[in-house]
């Protein structure tokens, strides 16, 4: 299922998950299919209106067994944890790893940036690092998604005829046609098994 | 290419220094990685390499490049709640003072200058403030003295304003021109636009209030200890210090050192 690790791929230290329109009902069961000691730390980032506290965290709460919660800038990625990124701020992983924040012009017309956090991840996690990017109606992602492949790392694309909007996985599978094209459901399973693979050291098989 | 660049970035950070004096080298690296690939592309340099040749020899292309390095467009009133916050819980304190000093470090193009000295004027205490407002990049100084802001932003930036507890009307306070709203000179009377590096300068005044919002973010964890440590030095006792609405004290070194006053707002009180 984890299909097509490139020679370098580790079991991720970080799964980052971006999306737009639509995006919430898949980021929800996704989350709400994660087991309670699930250790490895989520990163969700989806474009919303610029209001606070996000929209994100209430619609998210209740519907997932692990801590949630907005990074703060330099924080630690802790273990066991899924982090939202704030509204109007985008969001990048730094050297630790840690977050890292800042109010940089938008990228794609969209503050935070879903390119801007996975670009940051490939450069510092590298193979490392795993992305989802699931449905949307603008470009934003592909480029990012893109980076972290290149950098070794493992991806997944919502299958566009499965998205509410196929935008945005349509423009990821364009520029990476290595990427996995998953159903919903199996972008749940996908995600338990990468965090699966972080306790038990071992590579995954089709 | 990600490998050379990487070999590039800290010898051209540290050519910026001997050359020029401004410090980037404790700037947080994932931002910076983003700004300089964008001056790069700016300046039409297939390296770091190059564009270090070119910022050497060319005094232009380093003002350039602190544009590329420094400037952050804010708006006015961003974050109501730290405003209203302000208003409804710091002024009180900062009413028992005769005078009062605010520093507003990394001040950029402004917004924040005149989104605060608003503020002080409707609660009857701008007369009696002095405001230092900072930034390396002369600039952005500049622009931040001329109040100066395009005409398709006010929108947002009135709607911001009256969330944030405004008592009059935002174009009290501006003359809109054809595609510009010039602010009110009187609002900068009391402001002193200077130069001052968070990274390389020390303390110049006591004051009683900091705002420094969003500015900590681009920096390391290193630097932005030396900034909180200068921001420690410059306030008198039970001095207030506000920072943007996801930056902590709590990676600080010097957390210990003042007291959550407003912690949902981000505002500090040293000790």
């Amino acid at each position: 299922m984890l299909g097509k690790p490139t020679s370098s791929a580790t079991a991720p230290e970080a799964i980052l998950i971006g999306g737009s329109a639509g995006a919430i009902e898949v980021v929800s069961l996704v989350l709400g299919a994660l087991p309670a000691d699930f250790r490895t730390p989520v990163v969700v980032l989806v474009h919303l209106p610029k209001q606070r506290p996000s929209a994100l965290a209430g619609a998210l709460s209740g519907k997932c067994r692990l801590a949630l919660r907005e990074p703060l800038d330099k924080e630690p990625l802790a273990p066991a944890t899924v982090y939202l990124a704030p509204p109007d701020y985008h969001l990048l992983i730094d050297e630790g790893p840690s977050f890292a924040l800042s109010v940089d012009e938008p990228v794609n017309f969209s503050r935070p940036s879903i390119d801007v956090l996975f670009q940051s991840a490939a450069s510092v996690l590298g193979p490392r690092c795993a992305g989802v990017l699931v449905s949307g109606a603008n470009p934003d992602g592909a480029r990012g998604l893109c980076a972290i492949q290149q950098a070794g790392g493992l991806v997944a694309i919502q299958d566009p005829d499965d998205a509410a909007q196929g935008a945005m996985p349509e423009a990821a599978i364009a520029l990476c046609p290595d990427a996995h094209v998953l159903a919903t459901t199996e972008i749940c399973q996908w995600v338990q098994q990468l965090g699966a693979w972080q306790t038990s050291p071992r590579r995954g098989s089709t | 290419m990600s490998g050379e660049f990487d070999i590039e970035l800290p010898l051209l950070l540290e050519a910026i220094h001997l050359k020029y004096s401004y410090d980037f080298r404790r700037y947080a690296l994932s931002s910076l990685k983003r700004r300089l690939e964008q001056a790069m592309e700016h300046f039409n340099c297939r390296s770091l390499s190059a564009l270090q040749e070119r910022v050497l020899r060319e005094p232009e292309v380093m003002r350039g490049m602190l544009a590329h390095l420094t400037v952050q467009v804010s708006e006015m009133f961003r974050d109501a709640g730290f405003y209203r916050a302000l208003r409804e819980k710091v002024v009180p304190y900062l009413r028992t003072y005769p005078s009062l000093k605010v520093w507003i470090p990394g001040c950029a193009t402004g917004e924040e200058v005149y989104s605060l000295a608003i503020l002080l004027r409707e609660e009857g205490l701008l007369d009696r403030t002095l405001i230092y407002a900072t930034d390396i990049n002369p600039e952005a100084l500049h622009k931040a003295e001329a109040g100066i802001y395009e005409l398709d932003r006010i929108a947002d930036f009135s709607k911001a304003y009256a969330e944030a507890g405004g008592r009059a009307s935002l174009s009290d306070y501006y003359t809109a021109g054809y595609n510009a709203a010039v602010f009110d000179k009187s609002l900068r009377e009391g402001v002193l636009f200077s130069d001052h590096s968070l990274a390389t300068d020390s303390v110049f005044a006591e004051v009683q209030l900091i705002t420094c919002r969003n500015v900590l973010i681009y920096f390391d964890r290193v630097l932005q200890d030396r900034a909180v440590a200068l921001f420690r030095d410059s306030l008198c006792r039970k001095g207030f210090l506000g920072l943007g609405a996801k930056e902590s004290l709590t990676f600080s070194s010097y957390a210990a050192e003042f007291a959550e006053f407003v912690r949902e707002e981000r505002i500090y009180q040293r000790r």
